[in-house]
């Protein structure tokens, strides 16, 4: 039995830099695993303690994203595949699902498919949605829980807005965990060293089943960015400066004014 | 293949050209300035570099007729019958973009038992509802559910397909967009139409401080989700224009692999979303026991603490209380923000409140262009002179 777990690299620091003409500045080299996907990937990683399945990590992304498989194979993942290509480059959430889809195909014949709930960076949770319909199979997204994990199908909880759903899904199926499912363990050095030399299965379009690079990258992205600009600024508006004391007292004026006291 | 394409002789500084990239997307290798695969399409290096230097060439692609794509179709979100509100905002935003380019106004609602509920729908300006009603359908299973959108899609041909961002609506758009091999837009935060019928898309993106304008020119529908609260819902009207067209579906088509052993009520619990009164605490409060200054405003004002993400990433605050692009969207009559600096991830969820009060020491600090009063001051002196000002009362 057999899970691909998806994971991407993300900018490291939330703290995105603009310069003086409100212009993104370069991330820098720092750059981690998406969060969110370490929930992931330690649920994959209980179930294999559990039930000894074989675990591997799927990541599409420029050549450095590597360092998120090596990262992986520290946490005690067995496989990982990595899908670079310039023609990947520049997709949207349509491309990106269906590039996986096609390299999830290359890593065997997963029952289970894991997702986060969300990336850092692109923060659409809609990836994992979208490579399940190209899969042909079944999904559930915020997976709080996982219950049972049978023969053939899994038991969860779902965090649905007001209600809390526990439900069975037979495999193979797609499933978007919630951070905080469980805490995922640190790379261990040990498992480093073991595996600093191991293989990662490197693809790029040529090696996919579908090579028509019109699916692929920018050119198989329907939606575009037709235009980038910095956020509205309301010209209408009070500034106050002042020594604190005064800002505090005139501040619970204007409260009273405003009639919220 | 679309994508960016370079001509070397225009380019003089090869450092300066790499440096453009906020994505590291642009190297040098083997003597030619490149872009890779970390490109992202965000059109930068175009706007930014020496003039030609950078090009997007745009893939060839098959003209699709739009004409044959009428009308603006919104999801009915609910449970059992209890309709999200976030439907009567974006009928309201359907409406209007309607009006734009005379387009009729749809929603497709999906579930059990749901005729009364969608009569009463019909008083906000819709033009035609279809729906799905089938016991098969009466809880959320993704497979039934996506072959009923399937089955709107299919006979209405709807240009514009509008889903409320919420956990069932970012499970469900993405899997009946994927299904139609179109474009899906998350989060949208303005919307607007173009003559061409093309639908104007906008959001923060690329995790930094911009906003992108984001089209779907070749595919059809298209596909966007927005927030709860993020637009206005439309006044209840007693006139009805509009009718309600059942359809059906054979039971076979309803299968689903996914079976719900139990559903439980969660507690109700207050949300931020519905507060009058908000008061927000940034990185600007050091310490959590610190938090207890922006909790007593909040007493005093009969209002709710929220967070920013770094303060629930550091386990501040309960997730639910974060407010921006991957938290929740208020529009509170309300706001004051304690030490926030006003990324475009927060402004997203709050610049819609009617009054937003900002305290904040750095006077750059852009939660300024969003405010109504911009107080420059450090939060550590200006609440405490405010709360005794309020106990002294
Ligand atoms: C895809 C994506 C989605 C995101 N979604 C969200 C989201 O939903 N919500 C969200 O909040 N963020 C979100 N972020 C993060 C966002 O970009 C910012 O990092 C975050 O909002 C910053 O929070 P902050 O203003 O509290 O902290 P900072 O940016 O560090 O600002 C702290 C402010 O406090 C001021 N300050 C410090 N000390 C004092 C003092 N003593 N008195 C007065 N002022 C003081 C400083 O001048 C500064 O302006 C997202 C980021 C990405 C990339
Ligand atoms: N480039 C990628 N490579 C691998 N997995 C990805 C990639 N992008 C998104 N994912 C997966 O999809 C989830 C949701 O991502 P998003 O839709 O970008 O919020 C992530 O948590 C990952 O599990």
């Amino acid at each position: 039995m057999e899970i691909v777990v998806c994971i991407k690299q993300v900018p490291g620091t939330t703290e995105v830099k603009v310069d003086d003409r409100g212009n993104l500045i370069r991330d820098g080299i720092d750059s981690k695993m998406n969060p969110y996907d370490l929930y992931a990937v330690e649920s994959a990683l209980k179930i294999k303690e559990d039930k000894g399945w074989k675990v591997s990590v799927i990541t599409m992304g420029p050549p450095q994203s590597e360092a998120v498989i090596r990262e992986a194979f520290m946490m005690g993942v067995d496989d990982g595949y990595l899908l670079t290509d310039r023609k990947f480059a520049g997709a949207d959430v349509l491309a990106t699902s269906y590039t996986l889809s096609q390299g999830v195909k290359k890593t065997g014949n997963p029952q289970l498919i894991i997702c986060g709930k969300q990336t850092t960076d692109g923060d659409t949770a809609q990836v994992g949605p979208e490579m399940a319909e190209y899969l042909g199979i079944p999904h559930v997204a915020n997976v709080k829980k996982i219950h049972e994990v049978k023969e053939n199908s899994i038991i969860v909880d779902l965090d649905m807005a007001t209600t809390l759903e526990t439900v069975e899904i037979q495999y193979p199926c797609l499933i978007t965990v919630e951070k905080g499912i469980f805490q995922p363990r640190l790379p261990s050095y040990k498992k480093k060293k073991e595996t600093i030399k191991k293989q990662i299965f490197t693809y790029s379009l040529k090696d996919l089943t579908d090579t028509d690079e019109v699916n692929y990258g920018a050119s198989g992205s329907p939606t575009q960015v037709e235009r980038i600009f910095p956020p509205d600024v309301n010209n209408d508006k009070e500034v106050w400066t002042g020594a604190g004391d005064d800002l505090g007292k005139r501040l619970f004026k204007k409260l009273v004014e405003l009639k919220f006291m | 293949m679309a994508g960016i394409v370079v001509n070397q002789q225009k380019i003089t500084d090869i450092d300066g050209a790499i440096g453009l990239c906020p994505f590291n997307a642009i190297e040098y290798k083997d003597h030619q300035v490149q872009t890779n695969a970390a490109c992202k399409m965000c059109m930068i290096c175009v706007k930014k570099g020496p003039d030609g230097a950078f090009t997007y060439i745009e893939e060839a692609k098959k003209e699709i007729n739009k004409d044959l794509w009428k009308g603006i179709a919104v999801y009915v979100d609910h449970l059992d019958g209890d309709i999200n509100p976030v439907t009567h905002e974006l009928i309201g935003k359907a409406r209007e973009l309607a009006g734009k380019i005379n387009h009729p106004v749809y929603a497709v609602f999906i579930g059990s038992n749901i005729q009364e509920k969608a009569e009463e729908l019909l008083h906000y300006g819709v033009d035609e509802i279809f729906v799905y009603d089938e016991p098969g359908l009466k809880e959320f299973k993704i497979e039934p559910y996506t072959v009923a959108f399937e089955d709107f899609i299919n006979r209405v041909s709807p240009s514009t397909v509008l889903v409320g961002a919420t956990t069932l609506g970012r499970s469900l758009a993405p899997r009946v967009a994927a299904r139609f091999k179109t474009g899906l837009t998350a989060d949208c935060t303005i919307l607007d139409m173009k003559e061409n019928t093309d639908l104007v898309q906008i959001r923060p993106a690329f995790g930094g401080n911009i906003m992108a304008q984001i089209i779907t020119p070749n595919h059809r529908p298209q596909f966007a989700t927005v927030r709860y609260k993020i637009f206005n819902a439309p006044e209840k009207s007693e006139v009805v224009k509009g009718k309600i067209t059942s359809c059906s579906l054979p039971n076979e088509k309803l299968e689903s692999k996914i079976n719900i052993l139990q559903i439980n009520q969660k507690e109700a619990e207050e949300s931020i979303s519905d507060a009058e009164v908000i008061v927000v605490a940034g990185r600007g409060i050091k310490k959590e026991k610190d938090l207890d200054l922006v909790y007593k405003l909040a007493d005093a004002l009969g209002g709710q603490v929220a967070c920013t993400r770094p303060l629930i990433e550091a386990g501040w605050g309960d997730p639910r209380k974060q407010i921006g692009l991957s938290g929740r969207t208020v529009r509170p009559k309300l706001i004051i923000t304690c030490g926030v600096s006003g990324s475009v991830q927060f402004k997203a969820g709050m610049s819609n409140s009617e009054v937003i009060i900002a305290i904040d020491e750095d006077p750059k600090a852009a939660i300024f262009d969003v405010a109504h009063y911009g107080i420059v001051g450090d939060i550590y002196q200006v609440i405490p002179t405010l709360l005794e000002e309020i106990k002294s009362v």
